[in-house]
């Protein structure tokens, strides 16, 4: 099949497995001899570790070993940022996830009976629910180590602020907050670690990064990296939430399996990953904007503070995001941002698709509508009035150059697409007699791609031609379920000119390919499409010299296309014949391929550089019901335009706006965690509601190519932008149909927040 | 006791009897397609049909399907190496990321479509409810299923 083809109905290597029940998830992978692993927990949300008990479950059938801190060879403490992450709780007990030991049986049902017979001895200490408490210089510091309770600070400084407010006409202050989030992954996580001869480990785990697995591993056995081979398998949904926590999983199974000598398993439940991994962080951010009368934005002022939970994770790197993008895709000269990052006793909080984005955005997205609507104006009209544009400077100083900055492309084709000015007008605002209150509401973003001033930021690829011309590709970006091995697979096929069939994916390892960093912050095509590309290059070079004499032309007048490499005059020779003859004549058709991140700059002080190297603009709108009694939401409809750049597997694409706008959803009405002083109150997807097919409605995506000269293959990226938008976008909807303006996510509407038609005319 | 899997008759221990169809299914026949999502019947990753419907395989035992029929994905796909036309659906609307929900998914939708050969997108949504995927959104899953409706319009 031609990939032209193959892009508009969302071809994917791994589909026919998916399909057809073959494709082999950890869990469903079995080893000879194999022993079962399962975490314990304490109950106790801060507390003094004061003793482990092990004797009973020790003694219990078929229980191997039970293995605890003491039993850790490496570092028991480990982090891509802070080193605080316990592998096993060991002084104390900061969180209910805690990890106090792990029963290692002959069986999983023998390894769950004993794990009840563990026990554990601790003296409470006060805990920590309220970041702006745990803040307080007499706080009880959750690590001593850090010396304050206060992970990290971020900030911008721009003009002068005080200025701002003062040319001001309308200063708007609100209060937002938004709550934990559950990534709801539909697999568990799930490890597994098999010791070899050699004395290296092989790991397979439900895990998005490798090879920031492989370093949690290593770090805890205390072995060198290429000790450790992190093998890719197929994973049951990511969405950011699964690296620290799930890498620990990994890491506690392979110290399992070192210490045995055998091949152990350890499968979660739902309950003890939702009791244990990760979640999107809950904000509270005071937010001062400042306006003209006009509509035109002087200043903001905006303090934000993260619940990063009792672990630090990737927090000073979210909350980078949260400060970055603080104002929206809007030019503000005016700006002064603190952020905060807290350590608390809460569930530990890490990355989430989106990154501390869909907080913010939820935060400016309807201040702005608020504040259009004090004034007098429309959202879009106030809006407009201050979008960023093509050389904009951004609040951290930052011009907006080298690709198309299409903020107000994406902004009208999505109110053509449905018909917003019109529908405004019908917008209920809770009056009327209506049982069902009708609004429709939009929201905008722009987004810095990949990870921007958080980091090194370089990928590779490898393309290694066999002798028949056929392709092996590896690329280190990982399969999280978004289909990235296909688009990796599409953009080699297209700049090789060869049919997508000829090229098999490698199973990914990370003894094979650089480590590339991690698939996150919707890097995967950009960076991984990029060294895909670059490395299709370098081998068409290679081709191309060779290929040169014997099509009796130049290299560079050589071009690969159906199956077959071109010279001058129409004479072609195939693809997999030149191919045999590089192997012939000693030369290996492979090439490495490295794409580099553009420069990109941060100054912490200022809080001002070029934070990301290119970026991504959406809109979104949405149409819903109220009912005016039960406060019950239904969508009708909902619209997404995004810049992606280009469209690599188009199909897939739509996955990710559609799966974005879902996830949205849940974040503005339905999901909720019911943290009670530090326990999870809801621990499976009973109570727990992501959005079932009926809480949906039915969605249409736009794609806009600006092809971005920054990414080798044009393409941006889509995953994070689509979900970011979508709780405002809701926000501004129920606004519409009701009139209340909601400052705290999820949205509960109660029947009695929207007035009767009299009472309000009482009020009036 | 006895049980048929994919038109395969089964006999199965009396001991048995208390063991969950999910894991008996997964352990003992290696038909690892039906997953442990929730265990609690909330997420519908295990589901298989049990004479033709959809049932959650975690919160059966084997004596509340003996003498039944159980159809799992593995059963679905056609001997011969082809797709059934409700997987082909499934890939070529883009119904497919991670895969996890994907193989009760498809189960699910085979029931309605047996019983509904022609359903509304309204209908569709309303039969996947009890199946949770985070991927998607659930938009080219329902696309899938009115793709493959043709095929059972016979």
């Amino acid at each position: 099949m031609a990939v032209s083809e193959m892009r508009e109905k969302g071809w994917r290597n791994d589909g026919r497995a998916k399909v057809t029940g073959g494709a082999k998830f950890t869990g469903d992978l079995k080893f000879a001899d194999m022993l079962h692993a399962v975490p314990v927990y304490a109950d106790y949300i801060h507390a003094l570790l004061t003793g482990i008990n092990t004797a009973e479950a020790e003694k219990s059938p078929g229980v191997v070993r039970v293995l605890t801190y003491r039993d850790v060879p490496g570092a028991n403490r480990f982090g891509q940022i802070i080193r605080d992450f316990c592998i096993f709780a060991d002084d104390r007990i900061r969180c209910h996830g805690d990890v106090v030991a792990v029963v290692v049986a002959e069986t999983r049902a023998q390894a769950l009976a004993a794990a009840a017979l563990v026990r554990v001895e601790a003296e409470p200490l006060p805990a920590l629910l309220d970041p702006e408490k745990a803040m307080q210089p007499d706080a009880i510091l959750i690590h001593e180590s850090h010396g304050s309770n206060i992970i990290n600070t971020h900030r911008v400084r721009s003009g002068d602020t005080e200025k701002g407010f003062a040319a001001a006409d309308l200063i708007l202050e609100k209060t937002y907050t938004t709550p934990f989030v559950e990534h709801a992954y539909m697999e568990p996580e799930v490890s597994i670690a098999l010791p070899r001869p050699d004395g290296t480990m092989e790991v397979y785990g439900s895990m998005q990064h490798p090879f920031s697995t492989r370093r949690f591993v290593a770090a805890c056995l205390g072995l060198p990296l290429a000790d450790i081979e992190v093998i890719g398998t197929p994973l049951g949904g990511g969405f950011g939430g699964k690296d620290d926590t799930a890498a620990i999983v990994c890491a506690r199974t392979a110290l399992a399996a070192r210490l045995l000598n055998r091949p152990v398993k350890m499968v979660y439940s739902r309950q003890w990953s939702i009791r244990e991994s990760y979640k999107r962080h809950p904000y509270k951010v005071d937010y001062k904007m400042g306006l003209t009368r006009e509509g035109r934005i002087t200043a903001v002022d905006c303090r934000i503070i993260a619940d990063g939970g009792a672990y630090c994770s990737v927090t000073p790197w979210v909350t980078w995001r949260s400060t970055v993008q603080c104002c929206g895709p809007y030019v503000v000269e005016n700006v002064h941002c603190d952020t905060f990052g807290v350590y608390t006793n809460n569930p530990v909080t890490g990355a989430m698709r989106g990154f501390g984005s869909p907080q913010m955005n939820f935060v400016i997205e309807s201040m702005i509508e608020e504040a259009a609507e004090k004034l007098g104006l429309t959202g879009i009209a106030l809006r407009r009035m201050n979008l960023v544009r093509q050389g904009s400077t951004t609040i951290t100083g930052q011009k907006l150059e080298g690709h198309t900055v299409a903020m107000e492309q994406v902004l009208d084709k999505v109110l053509e697409e449905i018909d917003y000015q019109n529908k405004l007008a019908r917008c209920s605002h809770g009056r009327g007699n209506e049982e069902e209150l009708y609004g429709i509401g939009l929201a905008m973003s722009y987004r810095g791609v990949s990870l921007g001033a958080e980091g090194v930021d370089f990928c590779a690829a490898i393309v290694n031609v066999q002798a028949d011309g056929s392709v092996l590709l590896e690329a280190g970006v990982h399969e999280n379920g978004q289909g990235a091995e296909a688009a990796m697979s599409l953009i080699l096929a297209r700049e090789l000119g060869i049919d997508v069939d000829k090229i098999r994916y490698r199973r990914s390892s990370t003894s094979v390919i650089p480590d590339s960093g991690t698939t996150v912050a919707s890097r995967g095509t950009i960076m991984g499409g990029g060294a895909v590309a670059l490395a299709a290059q370098e081998l068409k070079q290679k081709i191309a010299v060779f290929a040169a004499p014997e099509l009796a032309c130049a290299p560079e007048e050589i071009s690969f296309t159906s199956n077959q490499i071109i010279g001058r005059g129409g004479r072609s020779l195939p693809f997999a014949e030149v191919i045999r003859g590089m192997f012939q004549k000693q030369q290996f058709p492979y090439a490495l391929g490295v794409y580099r991140a553009p420069q990109v700059s941060w100054d912490e002080e200022t809080g001002q550089g070029k934070a990301y190297f290119t970026w991504v603009y959406g809109c979104q709108a949405v149409e819903l019901t109220v009912n005016r009694k039960s406060g019950k939401v239904r969508l009708l409809n909902a619209v997404a335009c995004h810049d992606v750049g280009k469209a690599i597997n188009n199909t897939m694409l739509l996955g990710q706006y559609y799966g974005g706008m879902a996830m949205g959803t849940g974040y503005a009405l339905h999901e909720d965690l019911h943290i009670d002083g530090g326990r999870i109150g809801h621990t499976n997807l009973n109570r727990y509601r992501i959005p079932r097919s009926t809480d949906l409605c039915e969605m249409r995506a736009i794609v806009v190519e600006n092809h971005d000269p920054v990414s080798p293959t044009g393409a941006k990226s889509i995953g994070e932008p689509s979900n970011e938008i979508m709780a405002p976008a809701i926000a501004n909807a129920i606004h519409h149909a009701t009139g209340v303006r909601y400052y705290h996510l999820p949205i509960r509407i109660a029947g009695t927040d929207v007035p009767e038609e009299a009472q309000k005319r009482g009020q009036l | 006791m006895k049980l048929t899997v994919n038109g395969v008759t089964h006999e199965i221990d009396a001991g048995l009897a208390e063991m969950r169809l999910l894991d008996w299914l997964r352990e003992e026949l290696g038909l690892t397609g039906a997953k442990a999502g929730c265990e609690i019947g909330a997420c519908g990753a295990c589901t298989v049909l049990v004479d033709g419907r959809p049932v959650k395989s975690c919160t059966r035992r084997l004596r509340d399907v003996a003498g039944k029929s159980v159809l799992t994905i593995e059963g679905l796909t056609p001997l011969d190496g082809s797709l059934h036309p409700l997987q082909q659906a499934f890939l070529d609307a883009g119904a497919v990321q991670c895969g996890f929900c994907t193989p009760g998914m498809i189960l699910a939708a085979h029931a309605l479509l047996l019983r509904n050969p022609a359903p509304a997108r309204a209908e569709i949504r309303q039969a996947l409810q009890g199946n949770l995927c985070r991927c998607t959104g659930y938009q080219q899953i329902i696309d899938a299923v009115e793709l493959a409706a043709k095929s059972y319009q016979k």
